[in-house]
């Protein structure tokens, strides 16, 4: 492995020192112009640290840089890390649970001050004191966070994050060795931000960044404005690569039937938010060079409630895993093209990935068709017939409508059954937490990193259930102590032997979907509406589309 | 009389929702996506998928004009918005009905007893009224109903399931009792002072009796004209609570709820949001101009007036 990661850092080291050709072209023809993009809302706070939403994470992409990047590019290539402020990928010692950084030199913030390894430090203790979300996740595994996530003021990371300010290096100390940590290490939460950021949340003051663009106008209520960095010099195409245009102004507020309209008026390039389902029809036929269809790692599932009647009896779980029709779903997300149907936990191409339905007319790989006959007799024979189920779902028109569709499912396989609908800023905590004794929900899942753990383990372990509390991401509350130790022995196996793994993970994926803790329903796929003014779309499968990997003129 | 008799025929619609549904052979409540139904001897899927292009989306299938088959076309779950609108119909009359007897009996009481009483009694009551009357009613409404829209009621031995029609009833009851309980104090103040009054309590007829033998007699046109305009009142906000999802829950319906189903199909299918939409105003308009018409035919004097002017 450490073999590996030296000729990685090598041939990271060669690609940045210089221009591709073909970017650098580009860039002269196609530099400048303002792409103006739309959502019907800001993403919450500014702040990268504890931003934890797709919209933010994804125009953080040319903001801000961590140590390590996902590699700015299509397909599986988009998943790979790439060191972005190190000059090369970490060496490892002590048995993989050290990692040496060195930090490149020569780059500045935006607001003029050099990058230093103080910043880092000072960056990775900011994660702990301003509570951030998965301060007590992801970076739980670094020396000292214990003390940290204990007495977040006065949090320093002894020992865990050592700087040598001499050599310019920075080491990372973990309590034991973490397959994913370099995944951590690349996300948003992770970023270097100047040593004086406050330890608080920013909210909507813009954080100085080390990348092409800096945020340099902020309303929540109206929009944002995103302009060069004068400070950037390119260090890495495949990290951070310098971009086309000289401003990203995105507006807030309009709806999306009218974002829609607005960008076929050529008014604005993209919109943020879903496609109107009423619209789909008439831009599939009428805009098809203007849409981008992307596949997504995520999944669409309603978790059951393994410690509540009537879905604490595996036969009644397993009679709604095999009565739903997924195709019905796909329908109602918009068809074949936008969604594929699912019944296990990891989505197709995914790490630890294995065809595996046995919910079907047919066990096998694929699902083919539900076997209402046998969910029905499943029923009959858990005792449960004639219960009350309540199912939760997002005040959504999707969410609503699979909502309904499952009431009836459960309606014509001998249950009582209701949908509820909850306003969608209220319904994810309110599914999770026990004290509100949901037996039913409808929700989604979007990796954050690929790794089969982020669905697994977090989804369906022990550890991710939490009695009475709104963050217990185990909304089912699945605790199977064979299965947990066998997800334990995945995660140390990854450190050595990532294949092997894999084939690890995708047994328990098979295991998991056997219990049927939750129906898997569909995996959504990503559809981008751009005006024709935009060249060069890329879609990134960790962050969607790179907006600034853009032209407009 | 003609408001009345538009009225009453939306009425005798809606009571008609389970026969029609019947005849038609369809269930308003279930998804039916995969359902194909015939027209002019050709069979047509009830979710049509778009066949252009990349072939994103499915359509629902439009009016059809046909009685029985899909007469007002489908809803994105592929049921009959023509059943769907008469079963909404019947909850939304039911609804703002029952609330606006509901507000009457415990306005009715409130208006009587701190009018009558006074005192201490009134000023509690009075006082009472004014904090719900601070409240906009639709904030209020909203606001009673989201916390109550997940468990439910349960107060001592009284449990309302979430999902029950009480729920919206009991709600929107409440929030438009000071609308009935104010003119109905100020009306029995005016008539507490009054001579058959006075003669009563000399008489030592129990206070009781003489709300309900002597004062309540002398409210009851008030009374009267209050039931049609009350009832628009509850019928839009009864439309606005299922219209936010705070009202009838689905798969049940209501107007409201089948304007927020159609709202997605906007595009596509307007009639889906138009029609109920539709049904909303003429009843309310219906029910308007009945209770103006009522008012002046029995109170011609009278100054009560819905609403805070």
């Amino acid at each position: 492995m450490k073999k590996l990661l030296l000729a990685a850092s090598a041939a990271a080291l060669l690609a940045g020192s210089w221009l591709a050709p073909a970017q650098a072209e580009y860039l002269k023809e196609h530099r400048g112009g303002t792409i103006r993009l739309l959502a019907r809302s800001a993403a919450g706070t500014l702040d990268p640290h504890i931003n934890y939403t797709d919209q933010g994470w994804q125009m953080y992409q040319p903001i801000y840089d961590g140590l390590v990047a996902f590699r700015k590019a299509e397909g599986a290539d988009g998943f790979s890390i790439v060191p972005d402020l190190a000059e090369a990928l970490p060496t490892v010692s002590n048995d993989g649970k050290t990692f040496t950084f060195k930090l490149r030199k020569g780059i500045k913030f935006s607001n003029g001050q050099d990058l230093g390894v103080k910043d880092v430090v000072a960056s990775f203790q900011r994660i702990f004191k301003i509570s951030g979300p998965t301060s007590g996740t992801f970076y739980a595994g670094i020396v000292g966070a214990d003390k940290c996530l204990a007495d977040t003021k006065s949090c320093t990371l002894e020992g865990g994050v050592v700087a040598d300010e001499a050599a310019g290096t920075i080491t990372l100390n973990l309590t034991k060795p973490d397959a994913e940590i370099l995944y951590k290490l690349a996300l948003p939460h992770a970023v270097i931000l100047p040593a004086d950021t406050p330890a608080e949340d920013m909210g909507s003051k813009p954080i100085p960044s080390t990348g092409p663009y800096m945020i340099s106008a902020f309303d929540p209520n109206k929009g944002m404005t995103v302009s060069r960095n004068p400070n950037f010099k390119q260090w890495s195409e495949e990290a951070q690569p310098d971009g086309y245009p000289d401003v990203v102004q995105y507006d807030f507020g309009l709806s999306e039937e009218a974002a829609v309209t607005a960008i076929q008026n050529g008014e604005a390039d993209w919109m943020f938010d879903a496609l109107p389902s009423d619209r789909l029809g008439e831009l599939g036929s009428k805009s098809m060079d203007q849409l981008h269809i992307s596949p997504l790692s995520a999944w669409w599932y309603a978790p059951l409630n393994t410690r509540m009647a009537p879905f604490d009896n595996e036969k009644a779980r397993q009679a709604v895993a095999y009565a739903v029709d997924r195709n019905t779903l796909v329908k109602l997300f918009g068809g074949k093209v936008l969604a594929s149907p699912v019944c296990q936990v990891l989505p197709p191409d995914f790490p630890g990935h294995e065809d595996y339905c046995p919910f079907t007319k047919n066990p096998g790989a694929k699902w083919s068709a539900p076997d209402v006959e046998k969910a029905k007799q499943l029923v009959e024979q858990s005792g449960t017939k004639g219960q009350k189920v309540t199912i939760i779902v997002e005040d959504t028109a999707i969410s609503r409508s699979i909502g309904v569709y499952l009431q009836s499912v459960l309606t014509n396989i001998g249950y009582v059954a209701d949908v509820k609908p909850i306003s969608s800023n209220l319904q994810f905590t309110y599914i999770q937490n026990t004290n509100n004794k949901v037996q039913m929900s409808v929700t989604q899942w979007y990796k954050d990193y690929p790794a089969a753990s982020d669905f697994l383990n977090i989804l369906f372990s022990c550890a991710s259930y939490r009695e009475g509390s709104d963050a217990s991401i185990n909304i089912s509350g699945f605790c199977d102590k064979d299965i947990d130790a066998q997800m334990q022995k995945a995660l140390d196996l990854g450190v050595t032997d990532q294949k092997a793994a894999d084939k690890l993970w995708a047994a328990i994926d098979k295991q998991v979907t056997d219990k049927a803790p939750a129906v898997g329903l569909f995996t959504p796929k990503r559809l981008d509406f751009v005006s024709k003014r935009i060249g060069n779309f890329k879609f990134n499968p960790q962050f969607n589309w790179i907006i600034t990997q853009s032209w407009v003129q | 009389m003609a408001s009345l008799a538009v009225f009453l025929i939306l009425v005798l619609a809606c009571f008609s929702a389970p026969l029609y549904a019947k005849w038609a052979g369809t269930d308003p409540f279930a998804s039916t996506l995969d359902a194909v139904i015939q027209i002019d001897g050709a069979d047509v899927p009830v979710m049509e998928q778009s066949t252009e292009g990349l072939g994103l989306g499915y359509t629902p299938i439009g009016p059809t004009w046909r009685l029985g088959n899909y007469f007002l076309g489908a809803d994105s779950q592929g049921r009959d918005v023509m059943a769907r609108l008469l079963y909404g119909g019947l909850n939304s009359l039911l609804i703002s009905g029952a609330a606006t007897i509901f507000t009457l009996i415990v306005g009715t009481m409130a208006g009587l007893i701190a009018g009558y009483f006074g005192g201490i009694t009134d000023t509690v009551l009075s006082r009472l009224l004014d904090v719900l009357w601070a409240f906009p009613i639709y904030l209020l409404a909203i606001s009673l109903s989201i916390v109550t829209i997940a468990q439910g009621i349960a107060i001592g031995p009284i449990e309302i399931q979430s999902g029950s029609l009480w729920l919206p009833i009991i709600i929107i009851g409440i929030v438009y009792i000071p609308y009935v309980a104010r003119p109905i104090r100020g009306q029995v103040l005016a008539l507490r002072h009054s001579e058959f009054v006075f003669a009563a309590i000399n008489l030592g007829v129990p206070g009781w009796r003489i709300l309900w033998r002597d004062i309540l007699p002398n409210i009851t046109t008030t009374l009267i004209v209050f039931v049609p305009l009350m009832m628009a009142l509850n019928m839009l906000t009864e439309s606005a609570l299922s219209f936010l999802s705070i009202g009838v829950q689905p798969p049940a319906a209501s107007w409201g709820t089948i304007i927020q189903d159609g709202q997605a199909l906007l595009y596509t299918r307007p009639l889906v949001a138009l029609v109920p939409g539709l049904a909303i105003a003429v009843s309310v308009m219906a029910l308007n101009v009945f209770g103006d018409g009522l008012r002046d035919a029995l109170d011609p004097r009278s100054k009560v007036r819905l609403g805070r002017d």
